[in-house]
Parts: structure tokens; sequence; C-alpha cells
């Protein structure tokens, strides 16, 4: 059976070192943040000017001011910090953030990325996608294995416009977890019940 | 002597013409200049440049301004959520130039602190590095330039006559590395405070930066997806 999107999560969380600094995308990814356990002391940075992300706040904690970069109600813990966004991109950038978590249209085999737009169709914009995976020591992308027409995101060479070239550590999908190397995707692990063969696409894997 | 401060955004945002270029503060409608937003709403004007990470959202913010197309260029880094600005994008009634958002913010602060140009390694291979000049250091990197405006409009919890401000939590986000860019900068604050309110250490950005301020009213401080922990 294929993992569901909660159990994702928990295997993306499996791959942090703790005390590690992590950053979330927007979407799917922002689910991770649900279940880091406090014992493990992740610092989660989110690119709008805060590191040190807790959670979703109590009702009467609420405050307009405190988002995450997915425009959504967060709460803080005690170490926090706020910053304005030039140092925040810094610390993306500076290569100071050790994990990000981001969602994907396409990942291929030369560890390249996809996933801000499709020509003529929708464009969401890459938001801070271009620096997280050019400045965070390990980028995982965390995506549903197929689209909805049944095609395999994970790809030979991704045809989507790109965000990075060569830039894609890990991949998470409700399949398996998949590592892009010397042109294949190494299986590392296959949820339970899945086997090589509900891949398809079988040459692209080794 | 003169003074920095305006007594309301209809004065503050009076010499904002048609062809002016304006840097907005604000992380999706957080921290968003809302009385500047609304002046500029009721002025006669188009053809604005806006620099802005997302152009408004859900319909509000500088969506006001987008749909009285009075926007004919915009840099942002983020559209989603935003499906005027798409559309608009779409059928080039806006003119849009998509920055990836540390390159935006660099580009701003770039402005205001008299860099003229930097390498960065964001973009390479896509197609924001196109017709950009690419050097390699311990990875290709691509030279981005500068980015300034003639105004910013940018919303600080507190200011004082000097233009000191302090901004609260996630608010502060592109809005103190606009107001160094701007020729000119005006900010409305939710509280216009004395000279030493605010301690000199906990000064986010100094007023040096600050040519106009006023105090703000009627905000109303939208929150775009509240979520709350389940009890």
């Amino acid at each position: 059976m294929t993992w569901s999107k909660d159990e994702m999560a928990k295997e993306v969380i499996e791959l942090f070192e703790p005390q590690s600094s992590v950053n979330l995308g927007i979407g799917l990814p922002t689910l991770v943040a649900q279940y880091i356990s406090p014992d493990l002391e992740i610092m989660i940075h989110s690119e709008n000017g805060v590191l040190g992300v807790k959670g979703r706040p109590k009702k009467s904690e609420v405050s307009p001011t405190l988002i995450n970069a997915g425009k959504e109600t967060i709460s803080i813990k005690n170490g926090a910090s706020f910053f304005d966004s030039s140092l925040s991109f810094g610390m993306i950038r500076g290569g100071h953030i050790d994990y990000c978590v981001l969602g994907g249209m396409e990942v291929d085999t030369e560890r390249s990325l996809a996933n801000w737009m499709i020509p003529g169709k929708k464009v969401t914009g890459m938001g801070g996608a271009m620096d997280l995976v050019n400045g965070s020591r390990c980028v995982i992308v965390m995506m549903s294995h197929f689209s909805k027409d049944g095609s395999s995101k994970l790809k030979s060479k991704c045809s989507l416009p790109l965000t990075g070239v060569d830039v894609v550590d890990i991949v998470v999908t409700d399949y398996g977890i998949f590592k892009p190397s010397e042109g294949k995707f190494e299986i590392l692990k296959l949820a339970s019940g899945i086997n090589k063969e509900d891949l398809k696409e079988l040459e692209i894997y080794r | 002597m003169k003074t920095k401060i305006y007594s309301n955004a209809k004065d503050a945002c009076a010499d904002i013409t048609s062809g002016s270029s304006i840097m907005s503060g604000g992380f999706g409608l957080c921290g968003i200049a809302e009385n500047c937003i609304d002046a500029i709403a009721n002025l006669d004007i188009k053809d604005l440049t806006v620099i802005s990470n997302n152009i408004g959202n859900s319909g509000r913010g500088l969506v006001k301004i987008l749909i009285q197309n009075k926007i004919s260029k915009a840099f942002c880094s983020y559209v989603g959520g935003n499906p005027d600005l798409e559309k608009q994008m779409f059928d080039g009634s806006v003119q849009v130039e998509l920055v990836p958002q540390g390159t935006f913010s660099e580009r701003i602060r770039a402005a205001g602190l008299g860099i003229r140009a930097f390498y960065t390694p964001t973009g390479y291979g896509t197609l924001v590095a196109e017709g950009k000049e690419v050097k390699e250091f311990d990875k290709p990197c691509i030279l981005e330039t500068a980015l300034h405006a003639d105004f910013a409009i940018i919303k600080a919890q507190k200011g004082d006559k000097y233009g000191n401000l302090w901004f609260k939590e996630t608010a502060r986000n592109f809005s103190p590395l606009m107001a160094m860019a701007a020729k000119t900068t005006i900010v409305e604050v939710e509280e216009l405070v004395e000279l030493g309110d605010i301690p000199a250490e906990d000064i986010h950005l100094p007023g040096i930066f600050v040519q106009r301020i006023f105090q703000g009213s009627n905000y109303k401080n939208d929150i775009e997806f509240l979520k709350v922990e389940e009890e």
C-alpha cells in the first residue's frame, strides 16, 4: 500500500538529524511540522522571517502578524527569532539551513527539480524555492509519485521549466524514498507491499 | 524645522504620479501598508510599476489597485494565491518579472546600500538566468542588479517622528529593505510614539531611511489562513 500524506511526513522526519535547521515549503511539506517531536530540538525556519516555528497557535494566541511562508497562523517556541527577508535568505543562501523540504511537479535523474510553472497553463512563481534548492545543505522533495493522469513525476529529464539544476538529494513519494545519482534513481526504501514494478518506468531506477 | 510627520495617507501619497515605481512591504497580507494602498486606489493615476512579493493576495491588498488597471509592470516572486494577477499576467495587461525571493530581497537591499550588482547561484540554469552574465565561482552564479524605486509604502507597528521603526513578529519581511531602497519612503504606523520610546538597541530600521510617517487608522490586519491547534 502506498503511504498516506501523514506517513510521508513521518518518513521525511526520519531523514533529519537532531538539532538541525529545517525549512518546510508551502503545501504538502507544511504537514511535516505536525509530526516533529520536540525531543529532536529541530529549529523550523520559515523564509518570511522566523526561525523556531512551533506549530499551530491556540485560538487565544492567534496573531495576524505571526505567520509562516504559507500565510498560515503559527506559534513559536522559546529560542525563536524574527528577522527581515534579506537575512532570512542569507541563512538559506549562506548554507546555514540543513534541510529544505519542497513540493515538486517533476524531479529527474540529473537531480533537477521543476515546481513553479506549467507554460501557458499555470504560474505559481518560484517564491523562495530557487534560493532554497541552491542554498540548503540537503534538498528533499516531497510529492506524489504519479500525477493525476498517471504519468510518473520522477523522470529521466524534466520537461517543465526548472527550479534548479543538479540540486535534489532525496525524493520522498507515496511509493518510497529515492536518491537521484549517476543518471538513475536509487531506490532507498519502498512502502510496504510496493514492488519495483509498481513504479512503471523501470529504466530510470537502480 | 521640517517635519516628517504627515496627517494621513492621502497627504503622504499625494505626489505619487502615473509612471511612478512603488515598493510595497508585506508578505501576503501580513504587514502591508493598508492606508497607503487605499490612498493610491483613490488617486487618478496609471502605469505604475509595483515591486512587492505577492502584489496582494486573495483579492485584497494591492489587488485593489491591480483590478483598477493601474499597474502596468510588477516585480514579485509568487503568484500563487493571487488569481487576479495570474489573469492579468496571461492576458498581457501587466508585465510581470518573477524574481526568486532571495534575489528579490537582496536586489532591494543592494539598492538601499549602494551595491550595484552581485553574483548568486540562485536561478542558474533556469529561465531566470536568461540573458544574464554567468560566472564560475565554487559553482556557476548569475549577475543580478540592484532594484530601486521612486516610493516605498511601509507599515510598522511603532515609529517615531525621526522615522525609527519597530516591526511586530513576522510583519518585518521586506519592509526595512524597501525603506532603504526607495527615493521617498512613506511609513504608516499603528503607534506613533515619542523619540526614545523605542529603545535605541531595539530599533529595526533607523529613521535616516524614512522621509514621511503618519499615524495609520482602521487596520484590518487580515489573516489569510487561520490555523489553530485542535483542542
